[in-house]
């Protein structure tokens, strides 16, 4: 296992105020090139004044480097709580007092899942299971799942199964499985604190393995769970050195049971600067919100669709719920950003 | 809006025979007693989740969120479907 190379960079990189501005200019937008980890956190430590430049330096980068097309996902779970790792964020573990319980979903009800997503434009499926990895019954009912979708849904399937052995990583990729979700979730120096039961890299080695068998990499994170910001500018660049195709983006929704359930909400300009700061990192990726925007931006995440996301979770998450996905089409719609299209994705 | 689909054993506990649910006694997000102390951050909270305890008996209910709904069973008074 190699961990990846995290481009720090120096304070005479990071520059401060309207200079760290001015070099993203030049070596974002025009260049291509992404933050440094110290010109990262220079960005995250600018003043609230500075924020409408950040934002739209960040959605220039984006529609630079991405374009103004919008990929929609839904979600959803296939196993449900009893899991026996310790993510101190989720309600899904059975490490926890939670009021999760465990649940199967049928493959029925998963394919019918698949086709109600697929209606509303969304081009990826992601089916996820709260397991530490895929046992042999999860595997098979994934089998199963994939071949009834692909035999009645149009839309690219992707999971997210905890971590896998080659076998499994081959196996999912040989069934047509498009994208691979797994986290690093917080910066490596941060992990220990929000997870006791799995390494930091052992997630890794589940992110080279899904990249070298032809899968695209989703690896995202979740912010608010006691991380410095500084490592938030940790977490960005090792995101960064690891150049998944997406990233999507969490925000903490403390749940009850918890060792997180008493933490609080991210603010609104906390979570945008994040957001920005993350596409300067990495103009090129997909930068997905994902859980946990209702209770951080409410209204104000369109303010994110205009300062470097470029993909939106719609409907419903694993545990909780979502806006309704007409309002986000509605609001796609109204800022005139084309929701991607099947075809532009194969 | 959540619709109960499934009104198993309604009337095992006394409860009514007609599908709707029992008196509610607990709340469905925290489990407590729905009478006593303060449950309106439940109710906020709950515009964004579905229902975890039974408001009739406060046992622990199955959940399962899709897309664009959930459903959300007791093993004595049925299951609830949005």
């Amino acid at each position: 296992m190699t961990a990846p190379t995290v481009v720090s960079g120096t304070d005479a990189d990071a520059g401060a105020g309207d200079g760290i501005l001015a070099q993203a200019r030049r070596q974002v937008l025009e260049s291509g090139l992404g933050l440094t980890q110290a010109q990262i956190l220079a960005v995250l430590q600018l003043p609230d004044e500075a924020l409408t430049d950040l934002l739209q330096l960040a959605h220039d980068v984006r529609m630079r480097w991405c374009g103004p097309e919008v990929e929609v996902e839904g979600i959803v779970s296939l196993k449900t709580g009893g899991c026996p790792e310790d993510c101190h964020f989720c309600s899904q573990s059975g490490t926890f007092d939670s009021p999760v319980r465990a649940a199967w979903l049928d493959i029925p009800s998963l394919v019918e899942a698949a086709r109600a997503t697929a209606a509303t434009g969304a081009t990826e499926f992601c089916i996820v299971a709260a397991v530490r990895g895929p046992d042999e019954r999860l595997m098979e009912q994934v089998r199963q799942g994939v071949a009834a979708i692909r035999a009645a849904v149009e839309i690219n399937i992707a999971c997210s199964l905890g971590m896998l052995t080659q076998a499994q990583v081959d196996e999912l990729a040989a069934m047509g499985v498009h994208r691979y979700n797994h986290n690093l979730e917080t910066a490596r120096s941060h992990f220990t604190n929000v997870v006791t039961t799995h390494s930091w890299e052992e997630r890794f080695e589940t992110c080279e393995m899904v990249r070298a068998a032809g899968m695209e990499l989703c690896c995202g994170a979740i912010v608010g769970v006691g991380e410095t910001v500084e490592q938030r500018a940790e977490l960005a660049g090792e995101l960064a050195a690891l150049d998944p195709d997406e990233v999507p983006l969490n925000f903490l929704n403390p749940r009850p049971g918890t060792p997180f359930g008493d933490y609080p909400v991210v603010g609104a300009r906390d979570a945008l600067r994040t957001i920005a700061a993350f596409r300067l990192a990495m103009p090129r990726t997909i930068l997905r919100y994902a859980g946990g925007r209702e209770i951080t931006l409410g209204d104000l995440d369109t303010a994110g669709l205009l300062g470097g996301i470029n993909a939106v979770m719609v409907g419903n998450y694993l545990t909780t719920l979502g806006r309704p996905v007409s309002d986000d089409l509605t609001m796609l719609a109204d800022l005139k950003m084309p929701i991607k299209s099947l075809q532009a994705t194969l | 809006m959540s619709i109960r689909v499934e009104p198993a054993g309604a009337a095992a506990d006394g409860g009514p025979s007609d599908g709707r649910p029992a008196e509610t006694l607990f709340c469905d997000r925290c489990g407590a007693e729905a009478g006593h102390g303060d449950h309106s951050a439940c109710t906020v909270a709950r515009r964004l989740e579905p229902p975890r305890y039974c408001g009739s008996c406060a046992r622990r209910l199955v959940v399962q969120v899709t897309p664009t709904g959930w459903t959300a069973t007791c093993s004595r008074h049925g299951t609830l479907a949005n």
